[in-house]
């Protein structure tokens, strides 16, 4: 273009990046302890009584959040890569639906003479096949989105129906009914690796304080993708691509084999977020999380995603996952009927991402 | 358009121009890439509110508050690149966003009728209004385009570079529409590169320069080269500082090579220490020739050789361990990765040195980044900073900055120079000479004459996909480039046997 496009040597902004990104988790963070803070007082007005805030109310949160977070930490990095996967909540019943079948399979007396749903190895191999199950559907998106190059908007649309469909017929158009094992423990707060028990005089309102374990192994994986996004050279180009594509590519990223990976990832941690699912309810539901991916993708967008790429960042999103099962619970404590539920989490979405775009725009 | 002034921060677009266009004239308005052509036009479209200076139209004074308003006072712009919607049809077109209307619903019958009309006055009854756009040959695109002028009742159509995607067949149909224009007394604003399309059309001319009206002139009684000095006119300013440095041994070498279009059998050697300047039109194969190079773009045929190793077709990230670094021509949409710092924008071809156990360190990565700061003088408050919020000027460093971390030894370098302040231009003159010192080899493509005399060793010229010999940067005039460039010789010979240099055009396409 012409040479009048230059605005002088005017710096734009002041704001160092390392501020700004303390204030991108900060935002939905303060979000959250004000939902916290007034939900208590409201109840308190409500009800008389604050269960609201009990710990235990709080550590069952934190579980029932699990699956949304689980995904929004895959969802984080495909939206950074300036991507969306619409097929996560289809790919976590589909995961739900392997895991189950395979303990059931297994399991099942006269199939397999090992068999005891007590043994050890064979969740594990249901969680294996949970996983490995999403991973695949994710290495599909992933390999379809660069291949055929198109927009991960149709592929992902495409793959949410397909393995929707494809989790009916795993089970058989029915749920499917595996035997107890210790995959349902996960969720189990009082079967978890961390138990607290806080008996002493004046502290013992606070109770027994358990969180389960696959709050645990989701705060484990969001820093091990936060590491991943930050200090990888495999992170940094998601994000070189999620901000300009063909910048990335001609700086010799090689943009198709990260995108790929990307997607891979994201569906292994679906396939994850659907063995949790399907450890919380016992059974492999096909129609289980129908819409999730919406929940998740409005977790990250709170969080401090963009879908024009090149942001987000993991905790943002948890925060964003955890201020909507806030919501959803609070709701509940405050005798709200559902519908009001639903209303209320979608006007919080517009909301919160209203305000960060308000935030953004006087930066600039 | 009288005084007309305008300034983009502290870039002085337009000083204090004159601009005086008669009814039933076609005038020209030529000068080079930057000169402020486009920019007089928007503010004569109303898309751009003038500094200082005032417009008068038929005596009145004259103040669009934006395009649709000029429009309604019969000032039409056809653009560069056709503006059509092309999946829907012709009338609709014409008359998108002037529907004839009745009771907020479309009056079908009465938009037939003057669409119909205005292609009538064009001799081109035979393009039927419902026809879809989209399935029209270009020149009839065009033709629908001026359509649309005329409907509008238009006294004065501007047309900037209506010819850059005609063919000679619908540049002839188009010329004719112009001069049945003119017949009719509407003024024709004529804005074009090529010089022998202004004398076989205009009648005056008026050449910018700078942001200057530097002439203005009957087209019949003004030699071309008169025009062609008009538009150079300016003197190698002394931002050029040759750095001494010495040619060594080739290290980039091409033969024949032929993208899938162009470039066609392209041969070029690039030594070390050599800085070798490519002109030519935008489009004739200059971009496409460096991203063949760089693996960017298919090769047909041909061989791209790097330091005796032949590494056609080998893509990005093997060329940028072989030691080719690519700048590319468009900052915005391939260079940076605009909300990124300026830190990962300037290691992100080459984080291996700060990955340890797999893990970057991204204090490393900031001090690496400190010093290149230093280094090239970029104006930034530090490596965190979002590139984006840099200047033009800063950000063309932080990308040059990121081929010298990734150690090229070759450098393709397309349009280094392109949108940003004089200062910074000459920094990079600077920084290039003194890379060339350093014994790398340097390829540079530019729209901008006086830098590539001024700062290259030697100079080819492309002209529709094929490249001219190389050949030192002293036996080559700004005329001469030019008659490569345009494929001027062949021309000279038909139209203007009176004129010694025959056609005139430094840059690429206006904006």
């Amino acid at each position: 273009m012409s040479q009048t496009e230059t605005q002088g040597d005017l710096l734009l902004t002041d704001q160092p990046l390392a501020r700004r990104r303390i204030m991108n988790i900060l935002g939905p963070m303060l979000g959250l302890i004000l939902i916290v803070f007034a939900g208590g007082i409201a109840e308190y007005f409500k009800e008389g009584s604050i269960n609201y805030w009990s710990p235990q109310n709080q550590c069952m949160i934190l579980t029932q959040t699990v699956v949304v977070a689980l995904g929004a930490i895959g969802m984080t990095m495909v939206i950074i890569s300036a991507g969306i996967d619409l097929s996560a909540g289809s790919v976590i019943a589909l995961s739900a639906c392997a895991a189950a079948y395979v303990v059931r399979e297994v399991a099942t007396p006269g199939v397999s003479t090992l068999a005891g749903s007590q043994a050890v190895w064979l969740p594990l191999v249901a969680i294996g096949a949970g996983i490995l199950v999403g991973g695949l559907a994710g290495a599909t998106n992933g390999l379809l989105i660069t291949r055929l190059r198109l927009a991960p908007f149709i592929i992902t649309l495409g793959m949410m129906t397909f393995a929707r469909g494809l989790a009916k017929g795993v089970a058989n158009m029915q749920r499917i009914d595996a035997p107890m094992n210790w995959i349902s423990q996960f969720t189990n707060a009082n079967l978890s690796l961390f138990r607290l028990d806080v008996t002493w005089g004046p502290m013992s309102w606070f109770g027994p304080v358990a969180i389960s374990t696959a709050v645990l192994v989701t705060i484990v994986l969001a820093i091990a993708a936060a590491i991943v996004l930050g200090r990888t050279r495999f992170g940094r180009h998601i994000f070189a691509i999620g901000s300009n594509e063909d910048c990335a590519r001609l700086c010799g990223v090689r943009v198709e084999r990260v995108k790929w990976g990307v997607y891979a990832i994201a569906g292994a941690l679906f396939g994850l977020a659907g063995v949790v699912d399907f450890g919380r309810l016992s059974v492999g539901d096909p129609t289980t999380a129908l819409g999730k991916e919406l929940d998740i993708i409005a977790a990250v967008i709170i969080g401090g995603g963009s879908f024009n790429g090149g942001v987000g960042n993991v905790f943002g999103s948890l925060i964003g996952a955890l201020l909507m099962a806030h919501l959803r619970n609070l709701c509940v404590h405050l005798g709200l009927p559902n519908y009001v539920q639903e209303m209320v989490v979608g006007a919080v979405i517009v909301v919160a991402v209203t305000v960060d775009k308000v935030r953004q725009g006087k930066k600039e | 358009m009288i005084g007309i002034s305008k300034s983009f921060g502290s870039t002085r677009a337009l000083v204090d121009v004159d601009l005086q266009v008669r009814p039933g004239e076609v005038h020209a308005l030529v000068g080079e890439n930057g000169a402020g052509k486009s920019t007089l036009m928007k503010v004569l479209s109303g898309a751009l509110e003038p500094d200082a200076g005032r417009m008068v139209l038929e005596g009145e004074p004259y103040t669009p508050r934006g395009p649709l308003q000029a429009r309604a006072c019969g000032v039409a712009m056809i653009y560069q690149e056709l503006s059509l919607a092309p999946d829907m049809s012709v009338e609709e077109n014409v008359l998108l966003g002037v529907e004839p209307m009745r009771l907020g619903f479309v009056r079908r019958a009465e938009m037939r009728r003057q669409v119909q009309e205005a292609l009538r006055l064009l001799h081109h009854p035979d393009i039927h209004p419902a026809a879809r756009v989209g399935d029209l040959s270009i020149g009839a695109q065009q033709l629908v385009e001026v359509a649309r002028a005329l409907a509008a009742d238009a006294r004065v159509v501007v047309m900037d570079e209506p010819t850059s995607s005609l063919t000679q067949a619908d540049t002839e149909v188009l010329f004719k529409v112009i001069r049945q224009l003119r017949d009719a007394g509407v003024s024709v604003i004529y804005i074009s590169h090529f010089l022998e399309e202004v004398r076989a059309i205009a009648d005056r001319f008026t050449v910018l320069r700078d942001g200057q009206a530097v002439g203005t002139g009957v087209v019949a009684e003004t030699p071309t080269s008169q025009i062609i000095r008009l538009m150079v006119g300016r003197e190698l300013e002394d931002m050029y500082h040759r750095t001494r440095h010495e040619v060594g041994e080739p290290v980039l070498d091409l033969a024949a090579l032929t993208g899938e279009d162009i470039p066609l059998d392209a041969d070029l050697e690039l030594r070390r220490g050599e800085i070798l300047g490519i002109a030519g039109l935008i489009g004739s194969g200059r971009t496409e020739l460096v991203r063949a190079v760089f693996g960017l773009d298919p090769v047909a045929s041909g061989e791209v050789r790097v330091l005796g190793v032949t590494c056609t077709g080998w893509g990005p990230p093997r060329m940028i361990r072989h030691g080719v670094g690519y700048l590319s021509e468009d900052r915005k949409t391939e260079g940076l990765a605009g909300n990124l710092t300026v830190a990962d924008n300037l290691t992100l071809s080459r984080l291996e040195p700060y990955t340890r156990f797999g893990l970057l360190s991204r204090s490393r990565m900031k001090e690496a980044a400190r010093r290149w700061i230093g280094r090239l003088g970029i104006r930034t408050q530090g490596p965190d900073q979002p590139v984006d919020s840099l200047s033009g000027g800063n950000q063309q460093k932080v990308a040059l900055a990121r081929l010298l971390h990734q150690e090229a030894d070759v450098l393709l370098l397309d349009e280094p120079t392109r949108g940003i302040d004089v200062g910074s231009k000459a920094d990079i003159y600077g920084l290039i000479g003194e890379l060339a010192a350093q014994g790398k080899a340097i390829l540079w493509i530019s729209s901008y004459l006086p830098e590539l005399l001024g700062v290259c060793d030697s100079l080819g010229v492309m002209h529709r996909g094929t490249l001219s010999e190389k050949r030192a940067v002293a036996d080559w005039s700004p005329e001469a480039i030019m008659e490569v460039a345009t494929g001027g010789e062949i021309v000279a010979d038909e139209i203007t046997a009176e004129s010694e240099d025959p056609l005139g055009r430094t840059g690429k396409g206006g904006v």
